[in-house]
């Protein structure tokens, strides 16, 4: 009776044939597109505008833990799909179980991404000395580690290490790093409460497909954001000329 | 009905008084505030103008402090841009688009409400700095690092972020609901290339809204943390790029420019065929013309910035491209002109009165236009008063002249009544009159060399005939204005009746009664054609009810018509409070955003009332 009743209040009539609410739904992720992209744009347009002894990507980034957490994004993208295609068939335990997967998901994604500001707002580089002589080494360091070893390696020591924080205000990379990584952990944390909020309302009332598949769409497109930021940000960030 | 723990109150039943405009989904009604509060706001602007002109009438005046007149110059154009204008052509989007395209409503009635109310709480916002320590200064544009809070430590900036940001919801929401609409809504036979022009100007806005505003969103998140968190985005001190401000912000307010205008054309290619009683000439060039408009609106922003020093390659292309934009425009001109050749011109009705007017003034802001675009002649003009000409011959002359042509043409639609046209007549001559007499001037002033944004000049710079005759027009065009307040109330209460189809008139939404009935269509009309009243007049093409619409009933007491309600207004309180609170205290914040989270809640749950027995 309650679907009865909506297709009276958004007017199910429609001229194209498509479903209104999708269509809505597509407008929507077209302009959040341009969001992104305003985003993106100016972490490019900022890149190496940072004043020497703070923080750059190469100096933060640790490729193998977030390729781990992409890894974990883009599998709650699979168990969306399953999700929806469990809730067609009107398997609908199939559908909870994989509906509460991807909030798993992409609870843990953001789960790394909180330990990932954490680690970057406490940074702290260590320089081994004995790297800084031997020069097909010191070609592999860090131009933070080459200056703050040159700065306190003395004889006899053999390591050392500083606190350089990355926070949002130490230097540009740090703005638009947490600007733009943290919009996009805003976009997938409201994701995770609109399929919880699907998840709960499925104990007392039905979910159609149609609100699943809205949510799934956005699900998918932030995931595919991500592989944009992934790529631009950390993969640029650390392997430049590529 | 499954039924939920939460207590989310009944759909209110037959509300009346205040709660009836409170809770309306209505497209009509809404489109009625839009309306109305976006010409009072338009006064406000208005009054700023006035005082920045009285300020400027004669050299060394000492009118208001200059603290004040910055004030007053960015409120005035914030106010009229995102406050007046685009509202306005929001007004006429929400009242005319579905009875247009002949459906019963828009494709997502609350979240129309949502709109409305958000675009208020952001007008209530930013009006209300003026109260509360101080209005924005920095211009429409806000060009950082003068935005930034080492120059700029008061709060007038932080009310300019925040409540542009509240529009930018309301806006977006908007247009989300006019694309789907037009896409969706249109009744059987009515293809794209039926479709009425204002109806594909308003699809063409809406799709630049979209594309658009989230920029802007962008560049003024990254301003309010440079301001409330310290970052560095337009700091140049710590590496950050001021001239990046400029991009995002004229990335979205070129295509802004053609969102103010693409509506007035849409509505003057309404007007000019009614009353020349001719068809529109070239209807697929005028859409064609709009649609590359719509393409072209991005590839020319950096011509605000020829004189930011970009480099020859980059000003010469956008030198070009600019040039190029005005050849669409150019061909829309051609096309309202040659509709008028050789049609029979009822030049005694207002509304083509101000459509004429806006061919004419539109023309002479499109010239200065084209003079901009060589990068080598703009470096002569910018930031002088030969912008504030061209900005106002395009805005002023264009748009609000067809939109004040479209109150002429359509309020005997929204309420059964015509206009009076004697005083409208007198309505438009001195809105016309005083138009010229207080932005010619400004062309004068400009070559002379007078920059924009001072707060006065003295004797030997030879400005004060100019600025005398300016500050003197201003008066006359708000006499005009002043006529067209007191003809729309004249004429509330003793118009004459209109009729279904005063005019003679084209489109289909003058085949309904006057003023429309709730549920616009007493049946979902079939279209054969482009101007479908018109084919209905003249070759009795009928407008035959389409079959097997479910939407058809014979009894208007079945149409089921979308039911009031309170969330929307709630959602837009919430989103107001989490604004304020970003200035005033995270408690208003998290107040706020629990509010906007109920509403959320309770809009997605709430019942509908069953079907009323009658």
């Amino acid at each position: 009776m309650k679907t009865e009743n909506i297709k009276h209040e958004e007017n199910e009539h429609s001229y194209t044939g498509l479903n209104s609410k999708k269509l809505l739904m597509w407008a929507f992720l077209g302009s959040d597109c341009m969001f992104f992209a305003a985003l993106i744009a100016t972490y490019l347009v900022n890149m190496g505008n940072n004043p020497p002894g703070t923080p750059f990507p190469e100096d933060v980034f640790s490729i193998p833990i977030t390729t781990v957490s992409t890894f974990v994004l883009l599998m709650s993208s699979m168990s969306m799909v399953l999700s929806y295609a469990s809730l067609s068939q009107n398997k609908i335990k199939a559908f909870r179980v994989w509906l509460l997967s991807t909030v798993i998901l992409g609870a843990t994604f953001v789960g790394f991404q909180i330990f990932e500001f954490y680690e970057f707002s406490h940074h702290e580089v260590k320089v081994e000395c004995g790297d800084l002589i031997d020069a097909s080494k010191r070609e592999k360091l860090t131009d933070l580690q080459v200056k703050i070893g040159d700065e306190k390696c003395i004889e006899g020591v053999k390591k050392v290490s500083e606190k350089v924080p990355l926070t949002p205000q130490v230097n540009l990379f740090g703005s638009t790093f947490f600007t733009l990584t943290g919009f996009h952990g805003g976009h997938v944390t409201f994701g995770i409460i609109w399929l919880l909020s699907l998840l709960i309302y499925s104990f007392k009332g039905n979910v159609s497909p149609l609100n699943l598949d809205l949510a799934a769409l956005y699900w998918h497109f932030v995931d595919v954001v991500w592989i944009v930021i992934f790529t631009v940000v950390y993969l640029f960030g650390v392997f430049p000329g590529y | 009905m499954t039924t939920f723990a939460l207590p989310i109150p009944k759909r209110p039943t037959h509300p009346t008084g205040i709660l009836n405009w409170i809770t309306t989904i209505d497209h009509k009604k809404i489109g009625v505030l839009y309306g109305v509060t976006a010409f009072i706001l338009f006064l406000t602007g208005g009054i700023e103008a006035l005082l920045i002109r009285m300020q400027l009438a004669a050299p060394g005046m000492d009118f208001v402090s200059p603290e004040i007149y910055n004030q007053l110059f960015t409120m005035h154009g914030t106010t009229m841009i995102f406050l007046a204008i685009m509202p306005m052509g929001a007004a006429f989007f929400n009242y005319l688009i579905p009875l247009q395209i002949g459906a019963r409503d828009v494709a997502f009635p609350r979240l129309n409400a949502f709109s409305y109310w958000t675009f208020l709480a952001g007008a209530i916002m930013l009006k209300s700095s003026w109260f509360l320590g101080g209005a924005p200064n920095a211009g429409w544009f806000g060009y950082a690092p003068i935005t930034e809070i080492a120059y700029n430590p008061g709060h007038g900036i932080d009310f300019w972020i925040l409540s542009l940001q509240v529009l930018g919801i309301a806006s977006l929401a908007a247009a989300f609901n006019f694309i789907v609409t037009i896409i969706n809504l249109r009744a059987p036979g009515m293809t794209l290339m039926r479709l009425p022009v204002f109806t594909w100007m308003t699809l063409i806005t809406s799709i630049l809204l979209v594309l658009a505003f989230p920029v802007i969103t962008v560049a003024l998140i990254e301003l309010m943390f440079d301001r409330f968190y310290g970052m560095n985005f337009f700091n140049p001190v710590r590496g950050g790029n001021p001239v990046l401000w400029q991009h995002l912000f004229w990335v979205f307010g070129h295509p802004e420019v053609y969102i103010l205008i693409l509506p007035a054309m849409g509505l003057v290619s309404e007007i000019i065929p009614t009353f020349s009683k001719k068809p529109l000439f070239g209807y697929p060039v005028v859409i064609f013309s709009g649609i590359v408009i719509g393409f072209m609106g991005w590839m020319v922003w950096s011509h605000h910035m020829f004189t930011v020093g970009l480099g020859a390659v980059a000003n010469s292309i956008f030198a070009i491209t600019t040039m190029l934009i005005a050849v669409p425009t150019g061909v829309k001109i051609f096309n309202w002109i040659a509709t008028m050749w050789k049609g029979s011109i009822d030049f005694n009705k207002t509304a083509m009165l101000y459509s004429i007017g806006f061919i004419f003034l539109f023309i002479i802001g499109g010239l200065s236009g084209v003079m901009h675009s060589s990068a080598a002649s703009d470096a002569q003009q910018q930031d002088t008063y030969f912008i504030v000409a061209h900005i106002h011959y395009v805005l002023f002359g264009g748009a609000i002249m067809a939109l004040l042509g479209g109150v002429y043409f359509y309020f005997p639609k929204i309420t059964g009544k015509l206009m009076d046209e004697s005083l409208g007549k007198i309505n438009f001559w001195l809105t016309f009159i005083g138009m010229n007499l207080t932005f010619f001037p400004m062309h004068f002033s400009g070559m002379d060399g007078m920059p924009r944004r001072i707060y006065t000049y003295t004797s030997e710079m030879g400005w004060d005939l100019w600025n005398l005759i300016s500050t003197f027009g201003v008066f006359i065009m708000g006499a005009g204005i002043l006529i067209f307040v007191l003809n729309i109330v004249y004429s509330y209460l003793r118009g004459k009746e209109s009729g279904n189809d005063p005019w003679d008139a084209r489109t289909i939404e003058w085949a309904i009664p006057s003023p429309t009935p709730e549920y616009n269509f007493k049946k979902i009309p079939l279209i054969h054609s482009v101007d479908a009243f018109w084919e209905f007049k003249r070759n009795g093409t009928p407008i035959e009810p389409a079959s097997g619409a479910s939407e058809n009933s014979e009894d208007e007491k079945n149409i089921h018509l979308p039911q009031p309600s309170y969330w929307p207004m709630v959602v837009s309180i919430g989103i107001m409070l989490a604004a304020y609170g970003m200035i005033f205290g995270l408690p208003i914040s998290i107040l706020g955003t629990i509010i906007g989270f109920i509403g959320v809640y309770a809009w997605s749950l709430e019942p509908v009332n069953e079907p009323e027995q009658h």
